[in-house]
């Protein structure tokens, strides 16, 4: 167990891709740490470096203090699980698990208990001596997760290990992992480009877009306070609404109507110098049936009107879109799209999410007053994506 | 398809069956034909029966006690298994950076012996006929067992990158994470995975090699390098009067029973080797 | 660098739970698929450390193999150009004189030639006609038999690995006169072999034989590429099995079809071995590799043996390339990245 350190670390591809770019990174002993982000945006190298696989361009990273850029794989005293599990096909499961105990010389008394150990944890003893191409997916992953916990290694990375599972069974194994994280405390860096896991298993979430890092916190801290436009689009599901809005006298001119700005408002603007244009962002879970909001909440917030496109019901609540005249989209908003490669970051064009209480009388088709919090509204530059309601 | 009830399918198995023997007594027939020359006396040899009334073994012995056959036989052997084991060797090389490396000039590789697995042999005969006597190597081995590398080599290089491109390399990393160094994450883990498609190209270039006729004809001239299959052509018989056609087939089935063999314990494999290579179009 | 990237995305933020398998890089990824995206922008210039090793290391790999391949084919081949404008007998090795395209007259004017090539064509045609017919049926039924799969496939092999002059001398036997169970076949008495429309049938029978096989399994690598789940949507869009075959198998199996046939088309124009041991060419059987063989081998003619090569050799490569202009066969292997 150890804390691991990522100095400035830049990585550039022999053919010239500059893939991550001066990343810093501490990682605590013992701690649990997510590096999420869009496909191709350089997890999977950072992770590479540092389990010694691809060489670091620039930087240092340090295991327990100790530089080790030029040490192999093998002397860094890391365990690593792939997206495809990387079982050997011609070992039997106890094969597979005992491979890094045989590697290093372990006698056969030990190398055994260690595996019927690990095996007993991941409720693999009855599969031991069968190949993995005959076991099941969840079975495969849990092989893989055995190969490294049976060295009891300075660190876990895992790539991507639950990507492969189907959505029930990775829920699933997305509790057993961060269970027998907890339980054998060891530090783990674990890479997935789905928020929802980056959200529920980390201690901290590390951004990273475009080999960049964005942000890196607790997952509540992303949550409510994202650092940019990215950010706040990336994390959360349904995503966060964006609309443009232009400053007008005394409030904002946007697609939900004016809006007045709150105090907490004020200062944000009069911080980045009253912009004359921003990008106003608000969460679907923010948003309430007008009808079903006492006044004192009503005082705290904004009503809008709009033409119901779509009802979803979720049964706990019910997702209600709402059809935005919205033309001007920044700049900034659509490589954001463009870049987390799905037009629903920021809500897709000229729609507007809102989750709403499963009670609400909305119907599709309705004219429908909600209302919002103004106190959770944020707003963004619309050049550098940067937040400005963040205090500093 | 299981959907088509009990009676349906045994209709079915058995149309299958008749279809299937057909295929065996198409494959066999001619096969069981020189085997069954092979077995008969000089006497019934002419009659015309596809099964000998007269079973001997005296076509055997013949051959097997003349030098002639003999050391045809050696020279089979030994230049199939030199060319074979050296074109896998190269083969194996070559297809490992193929599949597996980024290099300038890779597709030209390819291109090339793809032009050379189509290249009619015959117009090398002569160049090569007049080279290998200028440097002594007209019927020697190695005069034979270089062409046999050559025309090998593309078989080779196909069905190893075939069979390379399938290895999931990860594993590579994986085990370098298990604490291997390079060459045990080579020889624990790539090496096992790959044996297979070595093992089956050795095959098919064995196969090929044993087959050749045309250059063993051109490029030997003596037993010291001659082949069978150009040996049994060349035979005559003991003596002026007599049928070579008895030893003729014997010595076929002598130099058929290593490809039966080979077919009836590799079939899947050869199978894989053929059709993979042809898939990666 | 990430707009590239667009349409591999699929988990995006407002899809928690569906975001399965990230399409990234394959499993082959790391080092086997450098140039993409920045590759193309600065990739060229500049070269690491590390993409030089691996140059060297592909270089040092491939070396021996293309070394030896070129030194046994190219040298020769340009060896039996100048061979072929030379007037070189080796029995008067004396006479070895330069003499142009004479040799190339005196070959392109013989009737042998021309009845030789039109042999080797016919046989070519024909054979690889049939071929096709047979391997595919063939390859049908290695496929998709319920019954004895291992056992149709490993006879199917026999043809394929044993030695053409063992299934030569096999026919030739059958159809000799007295010895042969075939001789009496059609006309009693009759010698099949000394006939040139009946030895004809018989080299490509023995040609056919022994290469179906061949061509079925290179066909049944095609039938592999045809999902189940088409030929299942095929009928119940009411395709009968006929239909389906041509209209959906054959279509999407027709690479395959092509690279099988260039493949067999050009190993026939080659014929030698069957031509050899059914009728040494007798009869105007001869095929163009016999007559050079004859040439080059028994009449020591090494300058219109070497014309012949050539001739034949520039004969293969024009069906390559009408095969790949007029078709458009992708040649196997052209095509080592990407696609699959
Ligand atoms: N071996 C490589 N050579 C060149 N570029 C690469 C290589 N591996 C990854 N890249 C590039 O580096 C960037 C980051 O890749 P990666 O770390 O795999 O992303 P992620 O795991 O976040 O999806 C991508 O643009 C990718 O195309
Ligand atoms: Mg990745």
């Amino acid at each position: 167990m150890s804390d691991i350190v990522l100095d400035r670390v830049t990585k550039r591809y022999p053919d010239g891709a500059l893939a991550v770019q001066e990343v810093n990174i501490e990682i605590a002993d013992g701690e649990f740490i997510i590096l999420v982000g869009p496909s191709g945006c350089g997890k999977s190298t950072t992770l590479n470096m540092i389990a010694g696989l691809e060489d670091i361009t620039s930087g240092e990273l340090r295991i327990d203090g100790t530089v080790v850029n030029d040490r192999a794989p093998k002397d860094r005293d890391i365990a690593m699980v792939f997206q495809s599990y990387a079982l050997y096909p011609h070992l039997s499961v106890r094969e597979n698990m005992a491979f890094p105990l045989r590697l290093a010389k372990l006698d056969t008394a030990t190398i055994d208990r260690k595996v019927n150990e690990a095996a007993r944890i991941l409720d693999l003893t009855q599969h031991l001596d069968r190949r993995p191409s005959n076991l099941s997916g969840g079975q495969r992953q849990r092989v893989a997760m055995g190969r490294a916990i049976v060295r009891n290694p300075k660190a876990f990375l895992m790539d991507e290990p639950l990507s492969n599972l189907d959505a029930k069974l990775r829920v699933q194994m997305r509790t057993s992992v961060s269970r027998l994280q907890k339980q054998l405390g060891t530090t783990t860096v674990y890479v997935t480009h789905d928020q929802t896991e980056a959200m529920t298993l980390g201690d901290r979430v590390v951004v990273m877009r475009g080999g960049v890092v964005q942000q890196i916190g607790a997952p509540q801290h992303l949550y409510e306070h994202p650092a940019n436009l990215f950010v706040a689009g990336f994390i959360g599901s349904p995503a966060m609404n964006f609309v443009p809005a232009a400053v007008a006298d005394g409030g904002l001119a946007t697609a939900l109507g004016e809006i007045r700005l709150t105090d907490r408002l004020r200062r944000a603007m009069e911080r980045a110098d009253a912009p004359r244009e921003v990008i106003l962002g608000i969460r679907p879970e923010h948003f309430e049936d007008a009808s079903l909001v006492d006044d004192r909440m009503r005082a705290e917030g904004d009503v809008f009107t709009g033409l119901v496109d779509v009802v979803e019901s979720m049964g706990s609540d019910k997702y209600v879109y709402y059809a935005l005249d919205e033309k001007a989209r920044s700049a900034e908003l659509e490589e954001l799209a463009a870049d987390s490669g799905s037009s629903d970051v920021p809500a897709s064009e000229g729609q507007l999410v809102t989750r709403l209480s499963a009670v609400s009388p909305v119907r599709e088709g309705d004219h429908h007053e909600v209302w919002f919090d103004l106190g959770k509204v944020q707003l963004f530059d619309p050049s550098t994506g940067r937040n400005l309601t963040l205090e500093a | 398809m299981a959907a088509f009830g009990g009676t349906d399918t045994r209709a079915r198995k058995l149309r299958w069956s008749l279809l299937n023997t057909l295929v065996v007594v198409y494959a066999l027939v001619p096969v069981l034909w020189i085997m069954s020359l092979s077995f008969k006396t000089p006497a019934t040899l002419n009659d015309g029966n596809f099964i000998p009334r007269e079973w001997t073994l005296e076509n055997y012995r013949s051959i097997l006690s003349t030098t002639e056959f003999l050391r045809a036989l050696l020279n089979s052997i030994g230049i199939a298994l030199i060319a074979t084991a050296i074109a896998v060797v190269l083969g194996t090389m070559a297809a490992y950076a193929i599949a597996r490396l980024q290099f300038p000039g890779k597709r030209l590789l390819v291109g090339v012996s793809l032009l050379i697995a189509m290249f009619p042999q015959i117009s090398l005969v002569s160049p090569l006929f007049e080279i290998e006597r200028t440097l002594g190597l007209f019927d020697t081995w190695p005069g034979l067992i270089l062409p046999y590398i050559t025309f090998s080599l593309p078989l080779a290089i196909y069905t190893l990158s075939a069979f390379f491109r399938e290895i999931p390399w990860e594993l590579e990393k994986a085990a370098k994470m298990d604490g291997a160094t390079p060459g045990q994450a080579f020889l624990k883990v790539i090496a096992p995975l790959a044996a297979p498609g070595v093992f089956t190209t050795a095959i098919l270039v064995f196969i090929f090699c044993w087959n050749d006729f045309l250059f063993a004809l051109t490029l030997t001239s003596t037993e010291r390098s001659r082949t069978v299959p150009v040996a049994l052509s060349f035979f005559t018989g003991d003596s002026q009067f007599q049928d070579p056609t008895g030893s003729i087939s014997a010595a076929a089935v002598v130099i058929t029973v290593p490809i039966i063999v080979a077919v009836l314990f590799f079939q899947r494999r050869i199978v894989a080797g053929l059709t993979s290579g042809a898939v990666k179009g | 660098m990430s707009g590239e990237r667009l349409s591999e995305d699929q988990a995006a933020p407002g899809s928690p739970a569906d975001g399965t398998a990230e399409p990234g890089p394959s499993p082959a990824g790391g080092s086997g698929r450098g140039g993409r995206t920045g590759g193309t922008r600065s990739g060229r210039r500049t070269l690491t450390e590390g993409q030089r090793s691996e140059r060297r290391l592909a270089l040092l790999l491939c070396a021996p193999a293309a070394l030896v391949m070129i030194a046994v084919t190219g040298w020769p081949i340009i060896y039996s150009v100048w061979l072929s404008l030379q007037r070189y007998d080796l029995r008067f090795p004396a006479d070895q004189e330069f003499v142009g395209l004479a040799n190339y007259v005196e070959v392109l004017t013989s009737s042998y030639w021309w009845t030789s090539f039109g042999v080797t064509l016919l046989i070519t045609v024909v054979s690889v006609a049939i071929e096709l017919v047979l391997g595919m049926a063939l390859a049908l039924i290695m496929h998709r038999t319920i019954v004895g799969r291992g056992l149709v496939r490993t006879s199917a092999l026999v043809p394929y690995g044993i030695v053409t002059v063992v299934a030569a001398f096999s026919w030739r036997y059958a159809w000799t006169p007295d010895t042969g169970y075939l001789a009496n076949l059609f006309a009693p008495g009759s010698a099949p072999l000394t006939d040139q429309a009946s030895a004809l049938a018989i080299i490509t029978l023995a040609e056919v034989w022994k290469t179906t096989p061949f061509m079925a399994l290179l066909l049944m690598a095609g039938l592999a590429l045809v999902p189940d789940d088409l030929l299942k949507a095929a009928s119940m869009d009411g395709a009968g099995p006929w239909q389906r075959f041509i209209k959906v198998m054959v279509p999407v199996m027709k690479p395959a079809i092509l690279v099988a046939l260039l493949f067999r088309t050009l190993d026939a124009f080659r014929i030698f071995d069957n031509i050899y041991v059914l009728t040494s060419g007798a009869q105007d059987t001869s095929s163009v590799s016999i007559l050079a063989n004859t040439n080059l081998i028994q009449a020591l003619n090494l300058g219109i043996g070497s014309t012949m090569s050539v001739l034949i050799f520039l004969s293969v490569a024009l069906i390559a390339f009408v095969f790949v202009k007029l078709f458009g066969t992708a040649a196997p292997g052209s095509d080592t990245e990407g696609r699959r």
